[in-house]
């Protein structure tokens, strides 16, 4: 490998590279579906390759292959110095990095038990005792449970002398039961939908969400759906669940503190950022209880790792304190234009794509306001929003929509009826701005989102969000005429 | 794949998939991101029975070709059965050699031309004072199955697609795209101008009611409406597991409406057979308002007694069939008369990030964007901000009153399903919000 390492580098400095950096991966990954009491999906793969990264007079070029030959690899470098070379025909100032020193380092991810060496059989057994139980309820139309592993072994090195080795591993599972009768079909998920929860660690995850333990009560959750009450239309008081509240934070804040979003690098894919550079330390984002940190380091955190794709250390930096936007998620190109140094989100999704900035693990502080039930017991009026069905927000990330599995109305305190198809909406600083409550670190949760896309080619990448369950006032409810 | 099915001590399946891609990607006016990529990944399927195993790989030597045919079947021993196991397709289901699509010139473009097609748009955009962003990309493909049952299947295609987003001060925002298989086919300095015209037009956008209003939904805005409706219902999958708003012989929309899939129609993004080597055959979807059809894999066509239509995804697939060509027939009327007739309206150019509120009903929601303007007496009168749509769309395509002769084909932001589409004029279009003023942020 360091026969390749080195091919790449020598031809690129050869060339007039004045950087470039070179990334070798493997990642392999398999996953387990039940659905409707059958296996039906078992699958492993494994996909390796390199991308090499150039900068010529200020321009970056980037190739990668599957073929990890040196011919190859002589070949691929080529064609990204061409490919820089083309970049220069529409090139405005020089790109220019940050000053991260060079680290020679490796990372594994803490694993207590090896997710690729548990047995299909013990993994089947899980999935088949959660498929009994749903199919014990009945009204439910179909059952699917999920066990998924991933292992990514990766080697970084880059001109100025950086040789960084990684091992991450994740683990994953959910299930999910479905109810339909002639107008609805109403789903719910555990421990969240989109997959269920992933983290990065080993199979003790997979053990500890106990999925057959929550099976019948989910069941029993989706055929109540078909015939609960519809959601209310006007401004309430709203309490989301921690789930619900991680991809609020992920649309809301994760999206625009991208860096590269507010210097107009993705506005003609993802878009723009209502964060722009005016807003740093000035803007209030949300109110003074809100605040949110950027954690590479989270332990377990779905994006937790050693070293970011360009070599940076994994850093845990404030984004909102206070309520107010003091933070920026950067890369060393873009991290210097707000006068600082990266603080490490660059993240390639493959060995094929190049590093963008990522989210980390974007977390909301845990509050004050006690347990969930403690902050029930103190909402007179109101609707508790539970698991992610839907979500939408506009390119600068501001105007937001979501849609919930389920709800519950408040009523003087308590859980009262549920609620069938609740939707919210809102716009970003005013909602957060409208939080006057949030649980404290016994409720606070890490979720994984394995589904992040943006970039072009599109990178689907493996972020985290941590969140306990919190209060919003005067939030509009029940949108639309349907 | 024959040596990979030579070593398979069971029945099984080969997907090889081999991609040259290559992406110049611009903004601010400047090329930012400039990528090529070259993989082939071989995937191979183990059926014993009532058992399958599915393993991958991107090395493809001997060993590697080895490893994971040990690998699938070993998944495959230790599968449990499954009742209603996913066939494998029929010997005769595929026979496809097929090159349709495929254009050598588009195989063979290189980082000049990507970066000329960007400076082509990037010099409309100086001429107007605006910036410029976006993507030129082009691809070559090549996709081929085989199987035991004698199956053999191979289709090479190649795609080119370039858009721009233009923006400007005083929230100028304008948006252009064009995809073929041929990239002598994209007109780089026609996008430029078209996007920049819809930039200058829309500087000064203002605040909108929401509410309903008459909208002139683009091509753009269509092809998106699509691609969700293709997700969320023409699948046979969704269909069996009631999730679908298509009731089979009814009618779920107005009798101007039909939709259709085909593969092999040279004036999409042809793609001849499926990721199970099944030959793709068209599909009506909704004919003059009916539900006449949704497209089916191997696995939903076996449980439905009728025959695979070609649109199955990479084993092993719990999602279902797809279609992903996707066409709507052209009505008899232009832009210019919709926008006429409107007396008072919302043009819309195209919508951003869609999604699905409720699938039972098709219900989605996502935002305006890229020029959205109100139309009075007959004429566009001043760009408004975005505005957010909820709406059930077989409804709303009850509504639709007129129907463009002319028909764009364009490509999925996201999901890979491309459309060749009218534009549309729709009555009463529910608009449920709108963005916040720059002051807002």
């Amino acid at each position: 490998m360091n026969e390749l390492i080195d091919l790449a580098l020598d031809a690129a400095d050869q060339a007039g590279a004045s950087y470039a950096d070179v990334r070798i991966s493997e990642r392999e990954t398999e996953s387990l579906t039940v659905k409707n009491g059958a296996l039906q999906a078992a699958d492993s793969n494994r996909s390796a390759g390199f991308g090499v990264r150039v900068l010529v007079d200020g321009a970056w070029g980037f190739a990668a292959s599957s073929l990890l030959e040196p011919g190859e690899v002589t070949r691929a470098t080529r064609e990204a110095l061409a490919i820089a070379r083309a970049s220069g025909l529409a090139r405005r100032d020089p790109v220019a990095l940050d000053d991260t020193p060079p680290v020679t380092a490796s990372y594994r991810t803490p694993v207590e038990e090896d997710p690729f060496a548990v047995s299909l059989d013990e993994k089947l057994a899980i999935l088949m005792d959660a498929d009994a139980a749903m199919g014990a309820v009945p009204g439910v139309s179909v059952r699917e449970g999920t066990v998924e592993a991933a292992r990514e072994r990766k080697t970084f090195a880059s001109s100025a002398g950086a040789r960084i080795e990684q091992e991450l591993t994740e683990s994953g599972a959910g299930i999910e039961a479905t109810a339909v009768n002639a107008s609805e079909a109403q789903v719910r998920s555990y421990p969240n939908s989109a997959g269920g929860q992933h983290v990065t660690g080993g199979f003790e995850a997979v053990r500890a969400m106990r999925l057959p333990a929550h099976a019948q009560r989910i069941a029993e959750e989706a055929v109540q759906l078909l015939d609960a009450e519809a959601c209310p239309s006007g401004q309430m008081t709203i309490v989301i669940d921690s789930s619900q509240l991680a991809l609020q934070v992920h649309e809301s804040c994760g999206h625009p503190i991208e860096l590269d979003r507010v210097l107009g690098m993705e506005a003609s894919f993802a878009g723009t950022s209502f964060l722009t550079l005016d807003k740093l330390g000035r803007l209030q984002y949300g109110s003074p209880i809100v605040g949110i940190d950027a954690d590479a380091t989270a332990p377990g955190g779905l994006g937790t790792f050693g070293f970011d794709d360009e070599g940076v250390p994994a850093q845990n930096v404030p984004i909102v304190s206070n309520g107010v936007f003091v933070g920026y998620l950067t890369s060393r190109e873009t991290a210097p234009i707000v006068g600082r140094s990266s603080m490490g989100s660059a993240r390639a999704s493959g060995w094929n794509v190049i590093p963008l900035i990522r989210m980390t693990n974007v977390n909301l502080r845990p509050g004050e306001a006690g347990t969930l039930d403690d902050l029930i017991a103190d909402t007179s009026d109101g609707l508790f929003l539970s698991t992610n069905r839907s979500w939408s927000i506009d390119d600068r990330r501001l105007n937001f929509q979501f849609g919930t599995q389920v709800g519950w109305r408040i009523r003087h305190g308590r859980l009262a009826e549920m609620i069938r198809n609740p939707t919210y909406t809102g716009i970003t600083p005013e909602f957060w701005g409208s939080c006057d409550a949030i649980c404290g670190p016994d409720e606070w949760h890490l979720w994984g989102i394995p589904n992040c896309g943006k970039g072009e080619p599109m990178q689907t990448h493996r972020v985290g969000h941590g969140a306990a369950p919190a209060r919003f006032r005067n939030v509009r409810v029940g949108v639309g005429r349907w | 794949m024959e040596s990979a099915l030579a070593q398979l001590p069971v029945d099984g399946e080969a997907l090889y998939l081999g991609r040259d891609a290559a992406l110049t990607r611009f903004a601010g006016s400047r090329i930012h991101q400039n990528v090529s990529e070259h993989d082939a990944t071989l995937r191979v399927r183990a059926v014993d029975g009532d058992r399958s195993g599915v393993a991958s790989t991107n090395r493809l030597d001997a060993e590697g070709i080895a490893e994971v045919v040990a690998r699938a079947a070993d998944i495959c021993r230790r599968a449990a059965p499954n009742p209603q196991p996913t066939p494998l397709s029929a010997g005769d289901a595929g026979g496809v050699s097929s090159e349709v699509g495929f254009v050598a010139a588009t195989a063979a473009t290189d980082p000049e031309r990507r970066a000329e097609g960007a400076r082509a748009v990037i010099a409309a955009a100086d001429a107007a004072r605006l910036e410029a962003s976006g993507a030129f990309s082009t691809e070559a493909v090549i996709m081929a199955v085989a199987n035991s049952n004698g199956l053999r299947s191979r289709h090479v295609f190649t795609q080119a697609k370039l858009l721009t987003v233009m923006t400007g001060e005083d929230r100028a925002s304008g948006y252009a795209q064009a995809t073929s298989p041929d990239v002598g086919e994209i007109d780089a300095p026609g996008l430029g101008a078209e996007a920049a015209d819809k930039a200058q037009r829309s500087v000064g956008a203002g605040d909108l009611e929401p509410g309903e209003y008459d909208v002139i939904l683009e091509e753009y805005a269509v092809q998106t409406i699509l691609e969700y409706l293709s997700l969320g219902g023409f699948s046979a999958l969704a269909v069996e597991e009631g999730r679908s708003f298509m009731e089979l012989g009814r009618q779920v929309m107005g009798p101007n409406v039909s939709i259709w899939d085909d593969g092999n129609d040279p004036t999409g993004l042809p793609s001849a057979t499926d990721f199970e080597g099944v030959a793709k055959r068209r599909v009506e979807l909704v004919t003059d308002g009916v539900a006449t059809g949704v497209v089916h894999d191997t696995a939903t066509a076996r449980r439905a007694g009728v025959a695979s239509t070609g649109h199955g995804l990479p084993a092993p697939n719990t999602f279902g069939p797809l279609a992903w060509n996707l066409f709507m027939a052209p009505g008899s009327s232009s832009k210019d008369a919709m926008l006429g007739s409107i007396d008072r309206g919302v043009w819309v150019t195209r919508f951003h990030y869609v999604n699905i509120v409720h699938p039972r009903r098709a219900v989605l929601t996502g935002m305006t964007k890229d020029g959205t303007f109100l139309i009075e007496g007959g004429r566009i009168v001043r760009p408004v901000r975005n505005l957010r749509f909820t709406e059930a769309i077989p409804e709303a395509f009850t509504r639709i009153e007129a129907i463009s002769s002319g028909t764009r084909l364009l490509a999925a932001e996201y999901t890979g399903i491309n459309a060749r589409v009218p534009a549309l004029r729709i009555g009463r279009f529910s608009f449920t919000g709108a963005t916040a003023a720059e002051s807002d942020g």
